[in-house]
């Protein structure tokens, strides 16, 4: 199970890597929500992880840890916000500069595509 | 009393919500005055509180009565409250600034700014790593909101490079917490240091990669060398009195480093300790010296105040990385001068910029200002405080940094960069001086008489200068119990976790 978990969050961090190295917002947004879903699996996993483990104490044998799950309920939270804030504004700079790079501006190969058309 | 450690969080939040609501919402006198009001009165508070920790030493306050290290605490010692008292004075200033007309260009400036302070005055106040993340994420919030305010193509462009780069460095904050907390169990900063002193072999290269990470975001706030590359482009583009706010937000992460590496992995951390200081100081002195080549190659006046900053960050994290009781009370001086006086300067941009027409505040030959006499005064003792030159507080604060530095390589290193960069900032502010207000084209003014509550907020932020020096006894004797404390680890952490034995530990 561990080795299963830690593969997934080593993919899914990579992937959010690799698209938040992309030229285009969107592809931003979409890195940065990936590179936040691998960080909460992530610190769910501080906790050990545990089967049938309640997070009350006395109920069962094995507990598990309640505390990375108050943290983790407080990042989605905190992720979702701010992921909702940055689709705004990413829609507010397509909207103001007139194309979705993160520089605000086409890079030169595709300014000279654009003029020979 | 007991509660008044919470005020500076929960005032700002109240105030807030306050002016969001119908009766003041509607009313732009009233929006700016409640604001006002709220800011004047939590200087006041803080103030006292400061008296109180003076007084008492080192509060804790166990945030729902859970105590320590298993609740939330807020914790007010010498340091975290002079940096409150900083940034409330700072607020008013700005506050005062933005209600002159400023605030009027967007919506919700000064709920945005209300709840900037709680985010700023919590992360200052917090005794928990967790803690100081869901701060960090409520100042940024706002902050987005505020660096957009206003609107215009370039904010928009800086707002989404920012925004990118913050929630990176969310990120990796929680990837640090996650193994932070998974091997030492604890989040709780004084239960850490405890933990860190009593790690078990195997877990050590765990937790100094947690570490490191954590200093990256902590960088990334403060503008450390790599890291900086966002910082000219935000700062300038953002409305003066945010800019003149976002003066105390890299000083955050300068002060969240200076907690973390010297309370966590201070002394006491064994193989850990001081393990920061090998890249902080590298990076701080290149800080400087690109802050400095910066300052002299900005096209613009808020560029080169925007590089100044840089200047200041590179010499506090320098500060910092020497890990010295001397260091860090010579850090604390500082901040408080440096924090207020780039902030005034950004003011000072805005002023000038708005009575040249066109040129703005480029570096060009454009119109006369309208009030050559007031605002060449105001820049020159800003130039003065902010180059090091005596009799202002630069002076006095870049004397006690070189008198900080006391091995024989670090003084080498910091002196000639501190006194180099001090130079090459004479020579840019010198030359953006003379073209600001002396090549001028005809005889017009470009704008009128700058509004007597603006003119007001920048005296008001640059008085400090002047007192800052004369109060300089006791202010440095101020600065060096906050040090003092906070490498007194051994009574903050029987004052913290008491009642608690420590704990081995987690298996």
């Amino acid at each position: 199970m561990e080795t299963l978990f830690a593969c997934c969050i080593g993919f899914l961090t990579a992937c959010g890597v690799f698209l938040m190295l992309r030229g285009r917002t969107f592809p931003v947004v979409l890195g940065l929500t990936m590179l936040s879903y691998a960080v909460n699996l992530f610190l769910f996993s501080s906790g050990r992880l545990t089967l049938r483990g309640a997070a009350v104490l006395g109920t069962t044998e094995q507990y598990a840890d309640p505390l990375p799950q108050a943290l983790v309920l407080t990042a989605i939270v905190i992720g979702f916000a701010m992921t909702a804030f940055l689709v705004i504004l990413a829609i507010r700079a397509r909207a103001d500069l007139g194309n979705d790079h993160v520089d605000g501006k086409l890079p030169e190969s595709e300014l000279s595509k654009k003029e020979s058309r | 009393m007991w509660h008044l450690i919470t005020a500076p969080v929960l005032l700002p939040f109240l105030t807030a919500l306050l002016i969001m609501l119908p009766p003041v919402h509607y009313s732009p006198m009233r929006r700016r005055w409640l604001s006002m009001i709220s800011s004047a009165i939590q200087l006041v508070l803080v103030v006292i509180l400061l008296l109180q920790v003076q007084q008492q030493g080192l509060i804790h306050y166990a945030v729902g009565n859970w105590q320590a290290p298993f609740g939330i605490i807020l914790v007010a010692d010498t340091l975290s409250v002079v940096m409150v008292c900083l940034t409330s004075f700072l607020a008013l200033g700005a506050i005062c600034y933005g209600s002159a007309g400023e605030d009027e260009k967007g919506s919700f400036f000064h709920p945005l700014f209300q709840f900037l302070l709680m985010g700023i005055n919590g992360a200052f106040l917090t005794g928990d790593l967790f803690n100081l993340f869901v701060f960090f994420e409520v100042l940024l919030i706002a902050s987005y909101g505020l660096l957009i305010h206003a609107g215009g193509k370039n904010k928009t462009k800086a707002a989404v490079h920012y925004v990118v780069l913050n929630l990176t460095g969310s990120a990796i904050f929680l990837f640090s917490l996650a193994v932070l907390y998974g091997t030492l169990g604890t989040l709780n900063i004084t239960d850490m240091a405890v933990k860190v002193a009593a790690l078990p072999a195997e877990d050590l290269m765990l937790v100094k990669a947690g570490g490191l990470m954590l200093m990256i975001v902590f960088a990334l706030k403060a503008a450390v060398l790599p890291l900086q590359f966002w910082l000219p482009a935000t700062y300038s583009s953002a409305s003066a009195p945010v800019a003149a706010l976002f003066a105390v937000m890299t000083k955050i992460g300068v002060y969240a480093l200076l907690r973390v590496y010297s309370t966590i992995f201070g002394e006491n951390a064994g193989p850990l300790a001081g393990m920061a200081s090998d890249w902080l100081l590298p990076a701080g002195l290149a800080t400087i010296a690109l802050g400095a080549v910066g300052a002299l190659a900005s096209p613009d006046f808020r560029k080169l105040v925007a590089n100044l900053v840089l200047v200041s960050v590179g010499t506090l994290v320098s500060l910092v990385a020497l890990q010295t009781e001397l260091s860090a009370a010579a850090a604390l001086y500082y901040t408080v001068h440096s924090t207020l006086v780039t902030a005034a300067l950004f003011l000072v941009a805005d002023l000038i910029a708005n009575q040249r027409g066109k040129a703005g505040d480029r570096l060009v030959s454009g119109r006369r200002v309208s009030q050559p006499i007031l605002l060449g005064f105001i820049f020159m003792v800003g130039a003065l405080t902010v180059a090091g030159l005596p009799p202002f507080s630069g002076f006095v604060g870049k004397l006690m940094i070189l008198q900080s530095a006391v091995e024989p390589v670090s003084r080498i290193l910091l002196w000639s960069l501190i006194l180099l960069s001090s130079l090459m900032v004479i020579v840019a502010l010198s030359r953006a001086g003379s073209t600001l207000f002396w090549r001028v084209s005809g005889t017009e003014s470009g704008g009128g008489k700058a509004p007597p509550l603006q003119v007001f907020a920048v005296i008001w932020l640059l008085l400090a200068s002047p007192l800052l020096t004369v109060f300089a006894g006791p202010l440095t004797t101020l600065s060096q119990q906050a040090a003092a404390q906070l490498y007194d680890t051994t009574t903050s952490r029987n004052s913290i976790l008491g009642q608690y034995p420590v704990q081995e530990s987690k298996p």
